[in-house]
């Protein structure tokens, strides 16, 4: 290093090495409190992974035994429907705003607001859904209430994402496109959006994670249910509900149910993550 | 404009260019334009970077149109109407007025169907119908052998001369009568290069051909009339050889010969 006496370059090196040094510190900070979360997770609720907290429901306070049967499947149709809801929204109205948000000001104050939607308290989106479903008797506190609640939570994550890919693909392409006469549908869905599917699938899904962990848009809408039931019209069980109520209460069974539950969603989020980053990873697509 | 040969003797235009001007907002990008692309004739446009001859070509397809805030005003005649006017269909005009861009632009999809793409848009064609107009377009453009085993595979896949091919055949594909061809070969290697401008020569046999480039040689090589073109102004338009050897204006001397600015 024939450099090193070099006083500008000995200094440009310390300043790289004190860099990566404090990245690396950074890096270990967030994988250590995660990796302590799982731990955790798993030392806690690991006693209660077993067959019966798949095919019984939420004990009642005292007993013993049960299982999350109610809110493993009251969160898999509230996420479901809610997705069912805020994908096509989503991806629409980022198309839209693909298209023509340089242009008109309608799409400006969409992407404005959509922003601030990214960034809105939860709890508030289950407060709008309780003032506007039930406390003007539309309907009660059901399954659907939650579904509308967590997929306002999920759209502006997907019109987000949408867009963002959307603009990710060059001028150049969709030029080409319409230079073969190409109607302006057919460009966006068959050449454009086409070129970012697999950031967009990575959009939902990373929607879904996040939807599928929330817990205030529930409290107000689908308010939870002791036991079993598939009617999106009556009051529906989530597994994050059930965390925050047996995990805060003084039952033993309950609290290890609650770390159960709460290992279930977290690996489940986890696995999501892992599959969006595998599908986002760049690769030729045909 | 003067001309030591009368450039249109006997020929007939495909497109007549007159009194075109064109804006981006207040700016104007061309002046006063007025030109004929001569019908199976190679017509290239050289000058400065900026000099407006994109922005020509542009107009030609209306490709200017996707901006608001980009304008043209004046005449262009194709097929006997004047396409700037707003009744004109942009996408019946672009599928008989292709283009092929700087950057090769595959689509996200297969070889196949990259070609047949285009041709889907217009014609509703059996299987085995388009798989001989795939073949045909791809041999037109030269590219056919190279790529006869992987017609399925991602057009993303293939090189960079190829990709450029591959634009050229989708072009091809539809039929069209001219062909723009804004700087095909800039991001290209000198053999990819060397087999575009052949495949130039082979094309103007059955299509008006428009090309810009920077390349002096090329236009020399490839193009039977020459426009040079500064500020946005057609400065000498003329036969290539003409424009070239005996060019009348001192400015398209300078530029030509490298003498420029």
């Amino acid at each position: 290093m024939t450099n090193a006496v070099n006083p500008i370059y000995r200094r440009r090196l310390w300043v790289h090495r004190i860099g990566i040094g404090l990245s690396f510190l950074a890096m270990l900070v967030g994988v250590g409190f995660l990796a302590w979360i799982l731990v955790m997770l798993l030392i806690k609720g690991f006693s209660a992974v077993n067959l019966a907290m798949f095919t019984q429901n939420t004990p009642g306070s005292g007993s013993s035994g049960g299982g999350l049967l109610n809110a493993i499947v009251g969160s898999v149709l509230m996420v479901g429907v809610g997705t069912l809801i805020s994908t096509p929204v989503g991806i629409l109205a980022g198309i839209y705003l693909a298209e023509y948000g340089e242009v008109s000001w309608f799409a400006k104050v969409t992407r404005f607001v959509t922003d601030i939607m990214l960034s809105a308290p939860s709890i508030v989106i289950g407060l709008f859904v309780y003032a506007i479903y039930i406390a003007t008797h539309i309907g009660g506190f059901s399954g659907w209430a939650g579904s509308f609640a967590i997929s306002l939570i999920a759209i502006p994550v997907i019109v987000r994402t949408t867009d963002n890919m959307l603009n990710l693909v060059p001028t150049s392409l969709r030029e080409a496109a319409f230079a073969l006469g190409a109607p302006r549908w057919k460009v966006v869905t068959m050449v454009r959006l086409r070129a970012v599917k697999s950031g967009v699938v990575t959009g939902v899904l990373l929607a879904v994670a996040r939807i599928s962990g929330e817990t205030a848009p529930l409290l107000f809408t689908a308010i939870g249910n002791q036991f079993f039931n598939v009617n999106m019209s009556r009051p529906m069980a989530s597994l994050p509900l059930v965390i925050n109520n047996f995990t805060m209460s003084a039952d033993d069974n309950w609290i290890i149910l609650g770390w159960g539950g709460a290992l279930l969603i977290t690996f489940s989020v986890l696995a999501l993550n892992i599959i969006s980053r595998v599908l986002s990873t760049p690769k030729v697509s045909g | 404009m003067i001309n030591h040969t009368p450039v249109n003797a006997g020929l007939k235009p495909t497109i007549e260019v007159s009194g075109l001007n064109f804006f981006y907002g207040n700016f104007q990008g061309l002046k006063h334009i007025n030109l004929k692309i001569f019908d199976k004739k190679v017509t290239a446009f050289i000058g400065p970077s900026g000099c407006g001859k994109s922005t020509l070509l542009r107009t030609l397809n209306r490709m200017y149109d996707l901006y608001p805030g980009q304008r043209a005003e004046g005449k262009i005649i194709y097929n006997g109407r004047n396409i700037l006017e707003p009744g004109q269909d942009v996408n019946m005009l672009r599928a008989k007025v292709g283009m092929v861009f700087q950057k090769p632009t595959p689509f996200p999809m297969s070889v196949y169907d990259n070609i047949a793409f285009g041709v889907r848009l217009y014609e509703n064609l059996p299987k085995g119908e388009m798989d001989e107009r795939v073949e045909w377009a791809l041999n037109k453009a030269a590219l056919w052998t190279e790529v006869k085993d992987k017609l399925h595979k991602s057009g993303l896949g293939l090189s960079g001369g190829q990709q450029q091919r591959l634009c050229i055949a989708r072009g091809v594909a539809v039929k069209p009568d001219v062909l723009l061809l804004d700087e095909p070969t800039s991001a290209l290697d000198p053999i990819s290069t060397a087999k575009i401008e052949e495949l130039i020569s082979e094309l103007k046999g059955e299509y008006t051909i428009a090309i810009v480039t920077h390349n002096m040689q090329q236009a020399a090589r490839c193009s039977d009339y020459t426009a040079y073109m500064y500020l946005g102004e057609l400065v000498e338009f003329g036969e290539t050889d003409q424009i070239f050897m005996n060019p009348d204006k001192k400015e398209t001397q300078d530029y030509i010969t490298g003498r420029f600015g």
